[in-house]
This record gives C-alpha cells, structure tokens and sequence, in this order.
C-alpha cells in the first residue's frame, strides 16, 4: 500500500483554508461509532446551534447526498461546514434489531445496539432541502449505508490518503449498489499523492470524479457537492441519438 | 424532563411503541420525508407524539424529528405511521426515493443552482 503514516497533527492547513482554526486531528475522533462532535471552532459553529431553523412552509422535497468514509477521515467536518443546521447525532437500530424485540423472549443486550450517523442540511429552495449524512464506512456499519443509500443522489467517498483502504469496502459497494459518486481526497497534509497514484489505489473507474477538498472549508466542500452533482448530470443527460448504421 | 435516550435500555423503547419495531411495509417514512403537522397536540396524548407536532409545525424530516426526540429513527417511524393514521401529521414524500434511474435532470439542475447560490 502506499498509505504512508503521518503524524496528523503535524499537518498544514492547505491553502484555500480559511483560517482553520484548529489543526485537522483535532477535529477527528477515532472514538467509537458515533465521531464525536467536532470542536466548536469550525466553520459552521455560527450557522446554527441550539433550535432547528425550520423550512419554509412550502418546502415538499428531500434530497439525500451520503458522505461515507473510514473514522476520522472528516465525514462530520464536511457535513458541518456545509450544513445550515446542527442536530444531535441520531441513530439507527441494528438490522437484525426488529427480529430480536419482535420475540419478547429473545430480548438481549443486542436489540438495543445502535449506529449513530450524523447529518446537516441545506435548503436549496423554496422546494427542495438536501440533507447530507455522514455513514461509517467500514463493513461492519454497513447495513446502514444501505437504507441510507435508497433514494440517494449519490455519494461521496471521503479518502485519507495515509488509510487509504478505509476506502476500499465503501467503494465496492457503492459499485455494487449502483449509486454514482465521486471521490474526496481531505487533505490532511500528508505526502503528495498523484490523482494516478490514488486512482490506482482505489481501483477507480477512469469515470468517477476524484477531487481534493479540505472538509474544514466550506467553500471546499460546496464544491465537492457540485462535482457530484455535475458528475450526476453527466450520468443522467439524456445521450445523444446513435448514429443510424 | 427525561427523555428516552440512547443509553436507556432497550425495553424502553419497547414500551414507547407499544412493542412496534416496523413501521409497517405501507410506511411511507423516507429519512428525508418531510413531515408537517396538521393539529396541534391534544390532552392525553402520548407525549412523544404531542413532541412531534410541535417539532414540525414547519416542514421537518423525519431523521430531523429522531434527532430531536433522541430516539432510533425506526422508532421515530412507527410513532409517525400512528400520526399520520389519525390524521394529524402529513407527509410529504421525497420525489427521487423510487425511481432513482428516472431522477429528472431538471431537478438536478435545480440542485446545482441551490448550491451555487450557497
């Protein structure tokens, strides 16, 4: 593999950074299933904290854009610098939870087993709100990128170049699951990797979009949303008619 | 006031859905459903239900509402189906959740320009 350790608090903010206040670690847990609230500095701390600024009343449509990446790649960061809203984390049950409840006698610790996952949202217009979820990546959680995946736009996969292979699941399934997306690399400061070097990495389709994006940013990750939603427009326009043989 | 959470123990939950775990297979609940009330809270309701009509007096997602109640979405869901079955929340459906291959470009298009503007 080519992911090389660095120490990340020894990284630099890149440039386009507007003055991240705080060092990219800081605001990475690597905790538990649910990454912990960020550090109050970030750049979304004066859009919204305490009660949800609601929708406007004629608001009837909404979107769903998935953020999946491994622990402390900056899934909540880029959700956050975007988001117009900070809610607690919620949480889904276990799949298998329902089974277990269902059968009074089987009641076991592990019905009460869940998978925290955080959100934002953005009002887009007076119609449509998109709501971005951050989804752990790894094999174990995936059950619930499942569900959040139906009726999906597309996704976002959020890569460390230094854990590289936090990627690896998430992208398989992704194919699998036949949900466009495009790649993330959050620039943790690191060694300079090539676009090749991490396409060959992750064994990506010349097709997707890979960017760089530095999840602190809130202009950064405005963009990635555009890619991806640029790179949805591609996949959906309508082709061109087949020239008649 | 105490709020159910997620530490509590399952039973708990059980107990506020009357041991419901699906929202049943007609549940219309997407994550990003936007849900509005249609009454305000009544005497006697459950209070997680009279909690829910307040949140959503303006048009509030359904992962919104779990967030706020601090409960298991799934749970959220089959609060909301009793809701909606007596008439006093509304439910307005994602336009994409089905028909994923057929999104409309021009939606697409909306999205963009709603980004763009941020």
């Amino acid at each position: 593999m080519d992911s090389v350790t660095s120490d990340p608090a020894a990284s630099e903010s890149p440039a386009e950074s507007p003055a991240a206040p705080q060092g990219p670690a800081a605001s990475h847990s690597h905790a538990a299933a649910s990454e912990s609230p960020a550090t109050s500095e970030d750049p979304a701390e004066d859009v919204a904290s305490g009660p949800l600024r609601t929708l406007r009343t004629d608001a009837d449509n909404g979107l769903k854009i998935v953020v999946v990446g491994g622990f402390g790649v900056g899934k909540t960061t880029l959700v956050r610098s975007v988001s117009e809203i900070r809610p607690p984390n919620t949480e889904e049950a276990m799949a298998q939870a329902g089974a277990v409840v269902d059968d009074l006698t089987g009641v076991t610790g592990k019905s009460a087993t869940t998978v925290a996952f955080d959100f934002g949202r953005i009002s887009l217009d007076e119609h449509n709100a998109l709501y971005l979820f951050g989804a752990p990546g790894q094999e174990r959680f995936w059950f619930l990128c499942d569900r959040l995946f139906s009726g999906t736009l597309g996704a976002v996969v959020l890569v460390d170049t230094r854990r590289i292979d936090d990627s690896w699941y998430a992208i398989d399934r992704l194919e699998h699951h036949g949900t466009p997306f495009i790649v993330a690399r959050n620039d943790f400061g690191g060694p300079a990797h090539t676009p090749e070097q991490i396409r060959d990495a992750l064994d990506l389709d010349p097709r997707v979009p890979l960017i760089d994006c530095d999840a602190r940013s809130r202009a950064s990750s405005k963009q990635v949303l555009i890619t991806l939603v640029e790179h949805l427009k591609t996949l959906y326009a309508p082709r061109p008619p087949e020239p008649a043989l | 006031m105490s709020r159910p959470g997620r530490d509590d123990a399952p039973d708990r939950l059980y107990t506020l859905t009357g041991g419901r775990t699906k929202a049943g297979p007609d549940a219309p609940f997407d994550l990003v459903t936007l849900v509005v009330a249609e009454s305000g809270p009544a005497p006697g309701m459950q209070s997680e239900h009279a909690t829910i009509l307040r949140l959503c007096e303006a048009p509030t997602a359904v992962v919104e509402l779990a967030a706020e109640l601090r409960l298991p979405v799934g749970i959220t869901r089959v609060l909301l189906t009793d809701l909606l079955a007596a008439g006093r929340i509304s439910a307005r459906h994602p336009r994409t959740a089905t028909a994923q291959s057929l999104l409309d470009p021009d939606m697409l298009e909306q999205v963009l320009v709603g980004l763009r503007n941020l």
